[in-house]
């Protein structure tokens, strides 16, 4: 009998070290339904399972820094292996419809894509659908340094324009992604912009779209257990993150008082 | 609208659905949000006296007809708990859920919750000594007997006044022979209903049990046909009110529950199947039902099967 969530196990097929502790799996398997924003449950047996963001659909990719217990059994994964996940769970990035005229090249969009850390897999993602479409893409993107900054060739071949921040001035300009993305969205128009990384960036993110009148999409991140909105552990001020989210307009992140302030832990309690 | 209206220990009710501790409900604004969503009234997620992170993943996975679940109670623990929930000014009433491991740990609980009652503005306390997956809780102690619940319930309502439900498992045979120890020992409902098991799920592709905890309660569609024999026999050996958990998806369903003997339906994995508005999808279907069927109010709706099942009957 067939059922909506069933467990996947394939093997990695490709392996990709993207930095000092980011590594990307490419699997043998096209998951024709998965979107930019969306996210895969990894499951490790006998460790654990935590929320992926998927960074490809075909092959399916996800890229995975080794920070705990599930992400380094990941990590450590060799090409051939096998990994299990259930997925794809979660509201994905949209592309808003615009009312073309007269002429479709005319009408041709251009969008902003801002990714801090890990925040930058999703927007690749974004910018190659984009780039199929025939759409415009400038990505912001950014870490603490040099070594932190990942996707940027894979960003280069989807993406019209791609700036580089880092904190420390490693590489690209010296400061914040968000230094950069409030120059452009000052100064140049974008149909709309994107944004996935820090909470807190975000959260400027979009209260400066809302100031400057562009439409805005923003991921938000919590604790998550199920996945498919059903335990509740990933509340963000009434919403579940899995399935009222991760993507929401920023409009309606900026509406949750605990966007960008707050997250709470897998006992459920409040972190500031 | 026909008239779904009901009500809880004296509380008004929209209608007679309940959000099933557990489900959402880890924070005030999930509950409210479900209110919003269509719930009648809300239990919230089951406090512990020490803060719990719950059990590895996954905690939840989809078989066929339902879906397991070990989440292993995580919840901030009844001090914080009580702070998040705490200060309830939605009509729908409020009903705080409390595990403990043993008679004295729900003793406790139940007096913190009475030391903060007026702050909660809650409705009543909800005891859960039927969940199968968590060492140390419910039936993996063997908190189901009609022994253990008496005792339980007599140490809870030592506590407090707030009127007590108790949380029975429909896996401990003779649920009959509890939910009277409950109501002698001063429970004033049982919520008949919880996961169902423990049942297992293997990968067999990982030839490991699929669920982190390796066992976990089975909730949903599959489970449905149980929790209605399980209501339907409590009926019979209680006076005190039920609340009847398990399966119920849709309008028919909460209906077919109330026939058999609940006052109200708890409703949890539908919201899988449904989403965050499957309550107020289910009071739509159940008023649709009753429209064409023409019952003006759940009063006669309720324990209808045992009209016309008499007693002499063996089933």
């Amino acid at each position: 009998m067939s059922i909506k969530n069933p467990m996947f196990t394939n093997h990695v097929i490709k392996i990709i070290e993207e930095n000092y502790r980011v590594k990307t799996l490419e699997i043998g398997h096209n998951m024709q339904s998965a979107l930019p924003g969306q996210f895969l449950m990894v499951w490790v047996p006998g460790v654990g399972e935590r929320p992926m963001s998927i960074g490809n659909s075909n092959p399916l990719t996800i890229s995975v820094a080794d920070v705990g217990k599930v992400s380094k059994e990941i990590c450590a994964l060799k090409v051939g292996d096998v990994i299990s996940y259930r997925g794809p769970f979660g509201t994905p990035f949209w592309i808003p419809e615009k009312n073309s005229s007269e002429n479709d090249s005319k009408a041709k969009q251009n969008i902003l894509v801002i990714g801090g850390g890990y925040g930058i897999v999703p927007m690749y993602f974004l910018s190659k659908i984009a780039k199929e479409n025939k759409i415009n893409s400038t990505a912001v993107i950014g870490g603490r340094s040099d070594k932190d900054i990942i996707y940027e060739k894979q960003l280069f071949a989807v993406c019209k324009e791609v700036f580089v921040a880092t904190d420390d001035g490693s590489r690209g300009k010296k400061g914040t992604v968000m230094a950069e993305a409030d120059f452009l969205i000052k100064s140049k128009k974008f149909d709309c912009v994107y944004a996935c990384g820090p909470e807190r960036m975000m959260h400027t993110v979009a209260h400066l779209c809302k100031e400057h009148g562009v439409p805005c999409q923003v991921s938000v991140e919590r604790y998550m257990k199920c996945g498919f909105g059903v335990c509740g552990s990933c509340d963000c001020s009434g919403k579940t993150a899995c399935v009222n989210g991760p993507v929401m307009s920023g409009e309606d992140a900026l509406n949750l008082p605990e966007f960008g302030k707050a997250h709470r832990d897998a006992a459920g309690r409040l972190e500031s | 609208m026909s008239n779904l209206e009901s009500e809880i220990f004296g509380e008004k009710m929209k209608n007679p659905i309940i959000l099933a501790s557990g489900i959402l409900g880890t924070t005030k604004a999930s509950l409210e949000t479900a209110c919003d969503n269509g719930c009648g009234a809300v239990i919230t997620k089951s406090l512990s006296i020490e803060p719990r992170r719950g059990h590895e993943g996954p905690n939840i996975v989809e078989t066929e007809g339902g879906i397991m679940n070990a989440m292993g109670y995580p919840n901030p623990g009844i001090d914080l708990g009580l702070k998040e929930f705490g200060n309830w000014k939605r009509n729908e009433p409020l009903i705080i859920s409390i595990v403990g491991k043993t008679p004295e740990e729900f003793a406790t609980l139940a007096e913190r919750v009475e030391e903060n009652k007026k702050q909660l503005g809650a409705t009543a306390i909800e005891a859960v000594i039927s969940c199968p997956h968590t060492p140390g809780y419910g039936t993996m102690v063997g908190q189901g007997t009609p022994e253990s619940v008496s005792e339980i319930t007599r140490k809870i309502k030592d506590k407090t006044k707030l009127p007590l439900i108790i949380k029975l498992s429909p896996s401990v045979p003779g649920e009959g022979k509890a939910a009277q120890a409950a109501e002698e020992a001063g429970a004033s409902a049982i919520n008949m209903g919880n996961s169902l098991g423990p049942g297992m799920k293997i990968d067999i592709n990982r030839r490991k049990p699929m669920i982190g905890f390796g066992v976990g309660g089975l909730t949903g569609p599959a489970i449905k046909p149980i929790a209605i024999r399980c209501v339907y026999d409590i009926h019979r050996s209680v006076k005190i009110p039920i609340i009847g958990t398990g399966g119920i998806t849709t309008g028919e369903d909460a209906i077919e529950m109330m026939m058999a003997g609940a006052s109200w339906v708890s409703v949890g994995t539908a919201v899988y199947y449904r989403g965050p508005t499957a309550f107020s999808q289910i009071a739509k279907e159940m008023d649709g039902w009753m429209k064409k069927n023409n019952y003006s109010s759940l009063k006669k709706i309720v324990g209808a099967v045992h009209d016309v099942h008499k007693k002499s009957d063996v089933y």
